[in-house]
């Protein structure tokens, strides 16, 4: 055994080896050490014999509390939805003009719809439901599908454009680009189409406006209607009102009425449950107007 | 570069020639047969890489040979070089770690519409950059070092550690690049394909090889505890990544494969591997560096050799057991989750011993933490490496890990441990060895030791805190019920709450930073400094006696 040296600082002696010029004190481990050791193998030794923790050939111990983080979450999740059917239930059964009048549970739905529609809605309506540009303000209750409860959660649940079997269509034809209209007919009634809802025309569109009325007759009515003011079985927008939903500029409408548009909004019936889809249609119905 | 290249025989400048031939050979076969998949670019990466080093080779190939002196001395030019790229290393990955911490804050900084430039390309840069590329650099430089010190033995020869350092280096490049090509496992920490594997584990084996070598030569009857640990890092490393990584090629030209293991095998497969490379790559190699250079810097023996040897194989035992904990309350069946948290409870022990042994072994010595910043810089890591491997033990408890998990406290505890451990112990044991391995008495700056000091130690201190009241609240957001029973806050709502906690977080992250450009200038100009002088042998390392030490082969 090698011999060590007796250190000053501590009193005790090194273990005789040296490396370097690093050596090491033969000091005992110390007791609290052990100790530690004790309560940590205690902890472990309760959670073997309360939970489910060894391996067995062919299954494993299973632990005395009978524990199972399966069984213990299916019976969370059915203790919720049995602690919220108080009122759930409520909003299925009921009809949107009953849970509207009702304001203690449109409290519940509205707190709900806007957890809902932020977390699922808001990445293309935004998390005030105004929109931008390609996704409609749904608080400005200028609608392409129509208000009413009802249609709001036929649009949610089969979705436009979607792949749902009965989805809404949303056809604005691409009349520059299939060749129907030449481009100056186009800029006639995008000059014609602007000064409907009175904005300013740009430079040299006044003279257009007269010839793009008649462009406008002769294509556009079937689904925008004579007055302009849009169908809502089709989806049209109404053109004479202060809402654009792909930009009022000239070259933004141009590019409309070239290249036409397909809005698409997903099929929601097929990612959430009935009781979601009304939540969010009530709340989607509740919105008021945000201020500009 | 011919000087580094006249250290080595001229048999050994010839083998160096015929690997990179090999190895440009490799990249051109890579480039031609990925030719239109991101595997050719790789290819180019590695032709580049190796034939600009066959260029200096043979740049420094006619210089006089070595003479038989050599094998007298302690071969260091690779711990040289391996300092110098360990601190590149860290500036950069550092860096990229500010940058990715910025656009959480402000996502609008992706300054081009470019998938190179994203947060999902550039995150895996900061962690391999930093965990790789700087911890890595700094294990095997340190661990050249501190293995011929402490076996008074001779590298075996001066070709097998540049290998190592310089085809590490070549994973890290390799790795990098492809991230920011879209190139990825998908798994954390394993990210790279199945050629940078390959070549990994051809590094490794040598890596180890060359530790045994020089071990069976030692001139010390026993092996330094520094070493176990080393070698732990070594062995254990190599096992974990060929398991992980075992995954079948698309195709010889491509550079996407898939994984051996699936759905929640895979998943444990992945966590056992991460949770012992936290283990046996930040942790033990680390340990490895601390029971070095500390006991030297402090010229205090070792508060107890049994306690660190306890601790060693208490540490090694343990952690095996305890990845499971990255997988709390998924479909991991919950026995193997319970088996994970009573072994992370238990690894407290060991790991609190190992901090505790540190801190003792400045019984002595306080007066010098005060006035050595060097110093300070290791008591400062010993202290946060208690601290994080309790947050751990905690963290891995179940209902614990419920809060924690998936929030910023799982960051905040990986700082706690990489900023205040990883990056604490090694820029003190580095400021310990620059001056041994340049043969000055101190550092350029001593002073610029000092200002590192505080910049990091407030960086670390301002980013744990940050994170831990962002996670603990993103935490309680998400629990958050209202009257009705169904969720207060969307998910929205929470990430709208963590903006300040990530602005103070790239704030902390900068100071980091800049800490670590000081001290990037400050051996920068430690070694000009060197240069200059080099009046002969004034370093403070212990002279070598003749015969004292085993020669090299
Ligand atoms: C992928 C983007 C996207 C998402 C997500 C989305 N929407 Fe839409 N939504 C649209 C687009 C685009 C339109 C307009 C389609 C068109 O041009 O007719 C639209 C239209 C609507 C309309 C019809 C508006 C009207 O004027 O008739 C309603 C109602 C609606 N969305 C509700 C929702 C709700 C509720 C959700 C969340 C469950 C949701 N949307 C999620 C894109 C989206
Ligand atoms: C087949 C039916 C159809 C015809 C014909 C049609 N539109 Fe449309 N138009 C639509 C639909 C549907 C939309 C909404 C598209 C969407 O939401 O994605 C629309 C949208 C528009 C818009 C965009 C409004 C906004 O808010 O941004 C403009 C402008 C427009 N149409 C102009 C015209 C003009 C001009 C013509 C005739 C040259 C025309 N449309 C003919 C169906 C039609
Ligand atoms: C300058 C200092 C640093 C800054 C600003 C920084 C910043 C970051 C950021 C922003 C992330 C991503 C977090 C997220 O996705 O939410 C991250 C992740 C990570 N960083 Fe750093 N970092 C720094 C230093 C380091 C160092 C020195 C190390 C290791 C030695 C390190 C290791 C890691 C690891 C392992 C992760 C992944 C964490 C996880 O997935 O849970 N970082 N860092
Ligand atoms: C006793 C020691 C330790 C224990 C028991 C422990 C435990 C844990 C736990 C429970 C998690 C969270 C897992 C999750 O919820 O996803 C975690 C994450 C992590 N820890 Fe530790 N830890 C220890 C020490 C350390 C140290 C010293 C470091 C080093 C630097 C470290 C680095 C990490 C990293 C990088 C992660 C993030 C992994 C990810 O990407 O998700 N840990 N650890």
């Amino acid at each position: 055994m090698d011999v060590g040296k007796q250190d000053t600082v501590t009193g005790r002696i090194t273990t005789g080896h040296e490396w370097n010029g690093i050596e090491e004190l033969e000091t005992p481990i110390p007791r609290v050490v052990f100790l530690f050791l004790g309560a940590a193998f205690v902890f472990a030794l309760i959670c073997w014999v309360l939970y489910p923790t060894w391996p067995l050939i062919w299954t494993y111990s299973k632990g005395l509390l009978g524990f199972d983080q399966r069984a213990t979450v299916t019976r969370q999740v059915e203790q919720a939805a049995a602690d919220r059917s108080v009122w759930t239930t409520q909003v299925m059964d009921k009809s949107y003009t009953e849970i509207e009048a009702d304001p203690a549970l449109m409290h519940l739905v509205t707190e709900t719809g806007r957890t809902l529609f932020i977390d699922k809605c808001a990445a293309c309506h935004g998390v005030n439901a105004t929109g931008g540009t390609g996704f409609p303000d749904l608080a400005a209750k200028a609608w392409l599908w129509g208000g009413e409860p009802e249609t709001i959660e036929e649009t949610i649940r089969i979705g436009i454009n979607s792949t749902n079997a009965d989805t809404r269509t949303s056809q604005m034809l691409a009349f520059g680009r299939d060749g129907m209209l030449q481009s100056g007919q186009i800029a006639d009634v995008v000059a014609y189409v602007r000064s409907l809802s009175g904005l300013a025309p740009a430079e040299g569109d006044a003279a257009r406006i007269e010839a793009g009325k008649q462009v406008f007759a002769d294509n556009c009515t079937a689904c925008h209607g004579e007055d302009a003011k849009g169908n809502k079985d089709v989806g049209a927008p109404d053109l004479t009102d202060a809402n654009w939903l792909y930009g009022s500029d000239v070259q933004a409408v141009f590019t409309t009425v070239y290249s036409g548009r397909q809005g698409h909004m997903p099929n929601w019936g097929a990612k959430l449950p009935p009781l979601d889809i009304k939540i969010l249609t009530l709340y989607v119905h509740s919105l008021k107007k945000v201020a500009p | 570069m011919v000087r580094l290249v006249s250290g080595m025989t001229v048999t050994e400048r010839q083998i160096a020639l015929v690997v990179l031939l090999a190895l440009s050979l490799i990249g051109l076969a890579m480039a031609a047969g990925g030719r239109g998949d991101p595997m050719g670019a790789q290819g180019f990466v590695v032709l580049v890489f190796s034939v600009g080093l066959a260029f200096a080779v043979m740049a420094g190939y006619y210089a006089p040979e070595p003479d038989e002196s050599r094998l007298t001395r302690y071969y260091d030019d690779p711990t040289k070089v391996g300092i110098v790229l360990t601190v590149i290393w860290a500036v950069v990955g550092m860096a990229v770690g500010v940058w990715v911490a910025s656009l959480l804050a402000w996502p609008e900084l992706t300054f081009v519409d470019q998938a190179w430039a994203s947060f999902g390309r550039l995150r895996p840069v900061h962690t391999s950059g930093v965990i790789f590329g700087f911890g890595g650099n700094a294990l095997i430089a340190t661990s050249f070092h501190v293995l011929q010190r402490t076996s008074r033995a001779r590298l075996p020869d001066q070709f097998t550690p540049w290998f190592v350092l310089i085809g590490y280096n070549l994973f890290c490049i390799v790795a990098a690049s492809g991230y920011l090509m879209g190139i990825t496992q998908s798994k954390e920490y394993a990210e790279p394909e199945w050629y940078a594997d390959i070549w990994l584990v051809i590094v490794w084996v040598v890596y180890f090889l060359l530790y045994l070598r020089t071990l069976a030569r030692r001139k010390e009857p026993h092996i330094y505890v520094a070493n176990w640990y080393y070698m732990a890092f070594i062995l254990v490393v190599a096992v974990l990544h060929i398991v992980n990584n075992l995954a079948v090629p698309v195709s010889w030209g491509h550079a996407k494969s898939y994984s051996l293991f699936s759905g929640v095998q895979d998943a444990m497969t992945e966590w056992w591997y991460g949770h012992n490379a936290v283990a046996f790559f930040l942790t033990s190699g680390f340990l490895g560096m601390m029971y070095y250079y500390l006991p030297k810097r402090a010229g205090r023996p070792i508060f107890s050799y049994r306690l660190s040897i306890i601790s060693f194989w208490g540490i090694t035992f343990f952690y095996m057991w305890a990845g499971s904990h990255h997988l709390h309350y998924t479909a991991l069946p919950q026995w193997v989750q319970t088996l994970g948290m009573s072994f992370s409870i238990m690894l407290l022990v060991p790991s609190w011993a190992s901090a505790g042994n540190a801190l003792a072994t400045l019984n002595g010595a306080w007066h010098k933490v005060r006035d050595d910043a060097v110093l300070r810089f290791m008591m400062v890591a010993a202290v946060f490496y208690g601290l994080s491997t309790f947050e751990g033990s905690f963290m891995a408890i179940r209902p614990v890990n419920s809060l924690s998990h998936y929030t910023d406290w799982t960051v905040g505890h990986v700082h706690a441990g990489a900023l205040g451990w990883v990056a604490m112990i090694t820029f003190g044991s580095l400021y310990a060895l620059v001056p041994w391995m340049w043969k000055r008495e101190t550092m350029y700056s001593p002073k610029l030791i000092e200002v590192h000091f505080w910049l990091a130690l407030a960086g670390t201190i301002v980013y744990v805190f940050a994170m831990w009241n962002s996670g603990i609240i993103q935490g309680l957001m998400w629990r958050t019920y209202n009257d009705g029973g169904t969720l207060a806050y969307s998910f929205l709502d929470s990430v709208e709450a963590m903006h300040p906690y990530y602005i103070a977080r790239a704030f902390g992250g900068l100071l980091f930073l800049s800490g670590a450009v000081v001290c990037a200038s400050n051996v920068w100009l430690t070694i000009r400094a060197a240069q200059r002088e080099r009046r002969g042998e004034t370093g403070t390392d212990v002279p070598i006696v003749a015969g004292a030490m085993q020669a090299g082969e």
